[in-house]
């Protein structure tokens, strides 16, 4: 498997790849508006009570949304879905999205949430309505604050474990398409250590090889977004 | 730009009539009867909490924004009641343009600063003509023109507020609130700002709250003067105390309190 | 308020209008058509999260109250409906302890360290952004660094794939959560305590010791609770270290083998067979009540924290 030659590590990040833009389009779209209407349309009584809801979502473990992925979400789009097999990347994608949705909806809020009001009322003074002032003005200060919470959503999806070692498979197949069993390379790592493996084999060391990989990329990742916010975040009295 | 008939140049632009502005329950300014006259600087003067700001705040409805606030009374513009419900508050907002009392620029180049107004309210004309014109009427246009692509908060704060201002009128307005506008401002962009004020009445009827005096005698027409008392359960409730030409106001007022303050006994 | 008769009326008065068209109708439309889809994505989190916990419930109660309770205090077995979560739950408890014991004085030491004596070193702000960069750091790499440290360096100490082994990896993974957490609560102490601590001749660790830390000390246990109650639920980081799934056995001591809930938990939905399948549910309900358990504790101690103050 794992040792084809032909591909290497390319297999598995490739599926990472699927996965986690699979969940970056349910999440982000999601998360971002959710952040807009926690922020901005919520009287604070909802507020009061979306919030926590959407921490539990947050405190849900993973292995409990691998779970609901495998045995509740697959077979409901396998009803829509023709050829979706049993494991596939796009249900575990799915489920992944909501996983990470609360990140990026949190985050983003308090990004939004910080934007000054003077900002605001300077759009409405100018005869903006309320969607014109948030696309226009309040997300473009907020950029770089959003900008964040998504790269930490992107972190989280590249790096969790349990819902796509459960419902994408573990079966290493160079292929983007959604339906059929793939293997990332956070699964990888689980099927490897799953079988009891002896120091200084070379499955021993290819779980170093995979997890060192993964590791960079979520350290480019987080590099990326401090010089972002570095960059981009303004500076209001 | 504007071929505003003389006609109505020369009349009554606000007419308040017997007014109170509320937060919720509490009565926040009280009794505010003034017209304000068109193409002249009227000016809001009074102790901080005395609600010239909240008054100024009505003028374009921009205290819709606060769910609680309301009034009881009467504010026409031209002679229509601009809280009747069939006027549109984006609508008013873009004829009654305002400046802040600290620069807010947006978070965009200065050319977008300008433009956006224009764009959301579906301007016709030639964008980068307009964005020259307002930048030009707006006095800034010199210091800005070789670098319009470069943020808005990248200059002076002075020029931010010029930048403001020119905002404001690239949407064409009628009218400017000036909030303060130079409470954040060294003295020399203050007096740039104070100098534009001179030039943009020819053509924009200008209210202004401000709580320095000698601005109030440099620059306007008219002075209105609210005060503040203490109300029962804490608060401060503001009223009108008098409302005459600057000249009035400053040298022969008819209001002990008005005398009091501007001669700088209390506020 | 219909837009027809406000650009009527408003034409009125506007007489320099002639640059604009300003498409009221049409905004406001965009206006609406933008709020209900905000209100929608809001939704969708929570229609997710209900369907999660509906279908679990229909899935695992059945059999947790059928074999209650025997499905507490039974071993795993071969046969799913003899199986129980007696050695997953003792497990999770063990790691709950052990983690709490390990990273709760290390986490509050070095939370009070940084934010007390840190200053603007560069030592402090290096730890700084590390701790940012480990909030981001999957979960699975900490097992490797587990696996590499705990079980193999320290063998003789840790017995290697133990449940000590476990424990600890899982301190460092909560970690920066609770110098997060500390720093946080002892920032929210008014300064004006610690200048009258001083003032009256204390020493900075007397004014620590005896005025900040104990108005502190509530958000630092709710910071560290919330972050045990994730800990108890990360699988990734102790499959890596080696959890067994199959352990009939309670732990006798800290360097015996283990299993956890979340473990069992992953055991059997990687079944095919559909009896597993309730074992699971009915395991996650168990995992569930236990988590639930524990935020219920944080926000009890953070009401009355904040009714205290």
């Amino acid at each position: 498997m794992f040792t084809n030659p032909q591909y290497g590590i390319f297999v598995l990040i490739s599926a990472t790849l699927l996965t986690s833009v699979v969940a970056l389009l349910v999440a982000v779209p999601l998360g971002l508006m959710a952040a807009i209407f926690l922020s901005e349309y919520a009287s604070r009584q909802v507020r009061g009570w979306l919030k926590p809801i959407l921490e539990i979502l947050a405190g849900v473990p993973t292995v409990v949304f691998g779970y609901f992925a495998l045995l509740a979400v697959t077979p409901i789009l396998r009803l829509f879905v023709p050829g979706l097999q049993t494991f596939n990347g796009l249900s575990a994608g799915l489920i992944l999205g909501f996983a990470i949705l609360p990140t990026i909806a949190s985050l983003s809020e308090d990004a939004i949430y910080a934007v000054p009001q003077s900002l605001r009322q300077g759009a409405y003074a100018l005869g903006a309505t309320k969607r014109e002032t948030i696309t226009n003005v309040v997300l473009r200060a907020g950029l770089s604050g959003i900008v964040a919470s998504i790269i930490l959503g992107v972190a989280r999806a590249v790096g969790e474990t349990m819902i796509v070692t459960l419902a994408a498979g573990q079966n290493p197949t160079l292929t983007l398409d959604p339906r059929v069993p793939i293997a990332t390379m956070t699964a990888f790592m689980v099927q490897v250590s799953g079988g009891d493996v002896a120091v200084g084999t070379i499955k021993y060391k290819s779980l170093f090889a995979v997890g060192m990989t993964l590791f960079l990329i979520t350290l480019v990742l987080n590099i990326f977004s401090f010089w972002f916010v570095r960059r981009f975040q303004e500076k209001y009295e | 730009m504007q071929t505003n008939s003389p006609a109505v140049g020369t009349g009554t632009a606000f007419y308040v009539d017997n007014t109170d502005y509320y937060y919720g329950s509490f009565q926040a300014v009280r009794d505010v009867t003034l017209d304000i006259p068109e193409r002249k600087i009227t000016a809001f003067i009074g102790p901080s909490g005395c609600g010239k700001s909240t008054v100024l705040r009505c003028f374009n409805r921009l205290n819709d924004l606060i769910p609680s606030a309301h009034i009881k009374g009467r504010i026409t513009y031209r002679g229509v009641d601009i809280y009747d419900k069939g006027v549109d508050p984006i609508d008013l907002r873009r004829n009654i343009g305002m400046v802040f009392q600290k620069p807010n620029p947006f978070p965009k180049s200065i050319y977008e600063n300008i433009a956006f107004g224009a764009r959301i309210n579906g301007y016709k004309g030639d964008m980068d003509e307009l964005v020259e014109r307002s930048l030009r009427a707006a006095a800034i246009w010199d210091e800005v023109k070789d670098k319009l692509k470069e943020s808005g908060l990248s200059i002076s704060g002075g020029q931010q507020q010029r930048l403001c201002i020119a905002r404001a009128i690239a949407i064409e307005p009628q009218v400017l609130l000036m909030d303060e506008p130079c409470s954040a401002l060294d003295p020399i962009s203050t007096r740039s700002v104070e100098e534009l004020m001179q030039e943009l009445k020819e053509r924009y009827t200008i209210i202004i709250v401000t709580h320095n005096m000698q601005q109030a005698t440099r620059v306007s027409d008219m002075t209105a003067f609210f005060n503040a008392e203490p109300t029962e359960k804490g608060g401060k409730q503001g009223y009108l105390v008098e409302y005459a030409p600057t000249q009035t106001i400053f040298n022969s007022p008819q209001m002990e309190a008005t005398q009091d303050y501007v001669s700088g006994r209390f506020g | 308020m219909t837009t027809a008769d406000s650009s009527k009326d408003l034409n009125q008065i506007s007489d320099s209008a002639s640059g604009f068209d300003s498409n009221l109708a049409g905004r406001y439309q965009q206006d609406k058509i933008f709020r209900i889809a905000a209100l929608i994505a809001t939704l969708a989190g929570l229609v997710v999260l209900g369907f999660l916990v509906f279908d679990i419930l229909v899935d695992g109660l059945g059999r947790l109250l059928q074999n209650f309770p025997s499905f507490i205090n039974s071993f795993p077995s071969r046969s799913a409906d003899r199986a129980g979560v007696l050695s997953a739950l003792v497990g999770s408890i063990l790691l709950l302890i052990i983690t709490a014991l390990a990273a709760f004085p290390l986490g509050v030491g070095t939370g009070i360290f940084l934010q007390e004596f840190g200053g603007d070193s560069w030592f402090s702000k290096f730890v700084e952004v590390n701790i940012g960069n480990l909030a981001a750091v999957p979960s699975i790499i900490y097992g490797l660094l587990g696996l590499t440290v705990f079980v193999d360096l320290l063998f003789n100490v840790t017995g290697g794939r133990s449940v000590v082994s476990a424990g600890l990896t899982l301190a460092l993974l909560i970690l920066p959560v609770i110098i997060v957490a500390t720093r946080e609560a002892m920032k929210a102490v008014p300064d004006s305590l610690r200048l009258a601590g001083f003032a009256l001749g204390s020493t900075r660790w007397q004014v620590i010791w005896e005025h900040v830390l104990p108005l502190a000390l509530p958000g630092i246990l709710t910071g560290t609770i919330l972050a045990l109650s994730r800990a108890i639920g990360e699988t990734a980081p102790l499959i890596v270290i080696g959890a067994a799934t199959f352990v009939p056995f309670l732990p006798t001591n800290l360097k015996d083998s283990f299993t956890a809930l979340p473990i069992q938990i992953f055991n059997w939905t990687s079944r095919p067979q559909a009896a597993f399948h309730a074992n699971a549910a009915a395991a996650i309900i168990v995992l569930m009540v236990l988590l639930l358990t524990m935020n219920a504790g944080a926000i009890f101690l953070r009401n009355k924290f904040q009714s205290e103050r």
